[in-house]
């Protein structure tokens, strides 16, 4: 039995543990052992995009170290937070040549959620479920970990699942983390755009594979008084399984 | 600039017309820039290509630049240094006045708009005609460029004929044939009777001195052609090493601003008029600007100085298509701008900018160049968050340093976090946050954290 580490995120532990559940169903169904490593903070993200790289590289270094201490796949239920530690973790230790290669290190094993489950798809026997489904690509996962295929093919995968298109679904949501506080004119403007190209196709249900988004995506449709779901991927498919 | 940038935020916010303008053109101008790659076979590679000329360019700029002056002499232009907007202004206006100019004729140019190169004329008493025409609707508004390609995104047909019913007395009609065909009359006059033409250039060719100029309208033409002096404003960083370097360029160009193969004017300029032509101006000069650019090229952001203004990233951009080019308050907006006006001004007043984004990356993607826009952003947050990040949020980072290396004490503070936030919940959801979160529950709710953490519950079951 192979293990996989679940490094599950601040908004799955602290806002969506339902997705950690989900998440681990899904990897015990592809037959993985799941590690939750305790010691887990946050990947420093925040940090790192409000230019405060030092608090990052704090989070950063804490997050290496607990990392090269586990072994197997490290599972990654979020684009964002795997474009930090995949992509930006190299960047906060350009002049550090030791914990620069230590980052690498560790980024080697990492994967995001649905770039796993694409990847051992046919280990999978999803039942069939009634639900129309609309899916948010959100901007890490497609643009920095270059992942557009494979949350499309998972949610293809489920017999009788519907994909609406979302109209210009590459369009960022505007959530961007302080950003959406920092610049809230802005990035309710960008919400309300999104709101209204996800009401046009009529889905019940709104996936994707970042809780960021979903948080911000969820709190928008809530105030509307929208009734469509929000979910993660592993939600939808953990749902499909026995 | 007097406003703030929240200020002009919320302004645009307001404008339904803006608005609705910026998302039929930015939506149209992002259509047709997809279908012209589509046609280009081994986009990738000429894009490449594209990136490697700009950026090879940059990493031997004074010698390179020191050998597109030697060619551009050779060549018969007069070539004069301004380092700063004051400098290349003086030269233009003693340029005029050594020539005679009473009346000049411009094409379109950013870097003129970037040092208020109009302004300067006038005051020594000199008319400007701005001949491309949207800047020539923009001069007659006594308006600023919003958009560096469409530079009246902002404005409808309807303001277009207030204006030129207003300022050059055409019938009041908002039928665009109409205002085109007594535009064309009174500019036809002013190419033939300038004295003097200024344009931009948007490429300088070291190998062979060569001024590239890119124009759809035939303005450019006239304006190198028929006046006696032609004078070129260029940035320092308008190089391309060869004119096969410079063929890659005009591929990608054309087909990110305007979605077209090739503007319907590319003029290819290698000097004054000499003995057997038949046209050209008697004299040409080119003013080299740096204006803040060799002091950018020293930071983490030289990347930027790849830009080759196609404004792919403002069409892209969520940002620039919520709020429009005239809220970045600078000459160039949207992601370009957000790095461009900084690095050549300073942070000071302008550390709004590069926090303005969400980080998408859909510039990095349209961007022939392959500029990493995002990278630079986050590189200027990382320069201005000792001096302009919001106490709450160095407030609210120190405690993070202090937490995400000690889990315990993490856990107390996500804990403590957790409950305070559910304090105010109404069921599952938030309705008002206090303080800064203040901001996300205006327009959103906000989900209730979870009573018990993953964590909590992933080792109360196993």
């Amino acid at each position: 039995v192979t293990t996989a580490v679940l490094f599950h995120t601040c908004l799955v532990n602290d806002f969506f543990p339902n997705v950690g559940f989900a998440v681990v169903k899904v990897l015990k169904h592809l037959g993985y052992e799941v590690d939750v490593p305790a010691a887990q903070t946050c990947c420093g993200q925040p940090a790192f995009n409000a230019g405060f790289h030092d608090a990052a590289r704090v989070a950063a270094r804490h997050t290496i170290r607990l990392l090269e201490r586990t072994q197997g796949p490290i599972v990654i239920p979020s684009g964002s937070c795997g474009d930090m530690v995949i992509h930006q973790f190299a960047a906060l230790f350009e002049d550090d040549a030791a914990w620069r290669s230590r980052a690498e290190a560790v980024a080697g094993r990492c994967l995001e959620f649905s770039a796993l489950v694409a990847r051992d798809l046919d280990r999978l026997a999803p039942a069939s479920m009634q639900a129309t489904v609309a899916y948010h690509p959100s901007c890490h996962l497609v643009r920095g970990l270059g992942l557009d295929r494979p949350p499309r093919i998972i949610i293809d995968a489920i017999g009788g699942v519907v994909p609406r298109a979302i109209p210009a679904d590459d369009e960022c949501c505007g959530f961007g983390g302080f950003f959406s506080v920092k610049h809230a004119d802005i990035s309710s403007r960008m919400l309300e755009r999104k709101l209204d190209a996800i009401a046009a196709c009529q889905a019940e249900r709104l996936i994707s594979c970042d809780m960021g988004c979903l948080l911000h995506l969820g709190g928008g449709l809530h105030r509307r008084g929208s009734n469509v779901k929000v979910q993660h991927l592993a939600e939808l498919l953990a749902e499909a399984l026995p | 600039v007097t406003t703030t940038f929240p200020l002009r935020v919320r302004r645009a916010l307001e404008d339904k017309a803006l608005g609705a303008a910026l998302g039929n053109v930015s939506m149209q101008l992002r259509t047709r820039r997809a279908m012209a790659f589509a046609s280009l076979a081994d986009a990738d590679a000429i894009r490449d290509q594209a990136r490697k000329a700009k950026l090879d360019v940059l990493r031997t700029w004074p010698a390179q630049l020191e050998a597109f002056e030697a060619r551009v002499r050779a060549n018969g232009v007069d070539v004069h240094w301004a380092d700063t907007a004051e400098t290349a202004n003086r030269i233009v206006t003693e340029l005029a006045s050594r020539y005679g100019a009473k009346r000049v004729a411009k094409a379109k140019s950013m870097v003129s708009e970037e040092i208020h190169l109009n302004a300067a004329l006038e005051a020594a008493g000199i008319e400007v005609v701005e001949t491309d025409l949207g800047e020539y609707i923009v001069q007659l508004a006594g308006d600023r460029p919003s958009h560096i390609v469409a530079p009246i995104i902002h404005l409808t047909r309807a303001d277009v004929g207030r204006v030129m019913h207003d300022r050059i007395h055409t019938p009041l009609t908002d039928d665009p044939a109409t205002l085109g065909r007594f535009a064309r009359e009174k500019l036809r006059d002013v190419f033939l009777t300038a004295d003097m033409g200024i344009t931009g250039a948007n490429f300088g060719v070291v190998e062979t001195g060569t001024i590239c100029l890119v124009t759809n309208e035939g303005n450019g033409r006239m304006v190198t052609t028929l006046p006696r002096v032609h004078v070129v404003l260029m940035g320092i960083e308008k190089l391309v090493p060869t004119l096969s370097d410079l063929d890659a360029l005009l591929k990608v160009l054309p087909r990110s601003a305007t979605g077209q193969k090739l503007t319907a004017y590319t003029s290819l300029i290698n000097g004054p008029r000499r003995g057997s032509d038949h046209c050209g101006p008697e004299a040409l000069h080119l003013i080299l600007l740096d204006n803040g650019r060799s002091q950018l090229y020293a930071g983490d952001c030289a990347e930027i100085l790849g830009c080759i203004r196609c404004g792919a990233c403002m069409n892209a951009c969520p940002v620039y298509t919520s709020i429009g080019g005239h809220a970045y308050g600078d000459t160039y907006p949207g992601p370009v701008g957000a790095v461009l006006t900084p690095g050549l001004r300073g942070l000071h007043g302008w550390a709004d900018l590069p926090n303005a984004s969400s980080l998408c990356g859909a510039c990095r993607e349209v961007c022939p160049i392959r500029l990493d826009i995002p990278r630079m952003l986050l590189a200027l947050r990382k320069a201005a968050t000792p001096h302009y990040a919001p106490p709450w949020i160095r407030y609210a980072m120190h405690g993070f340093a202090l937490t995400a290396n000690r889990p315990r004490l993490y856990r107390l503070a996500t804990r403590t976090l957790r409950w305070l936030l559910r304090r105010g919940a109404e069921g599952e959801w938030v309705r008002r946050v206090p303080g800064p979160g203040r901001q996300w529950t205006r327009t959103r709710d906000l989900r209730a954290p979870a009573r018990r953490s993953f964590q909590e519950q992933w080792r109360a079951q196993s």
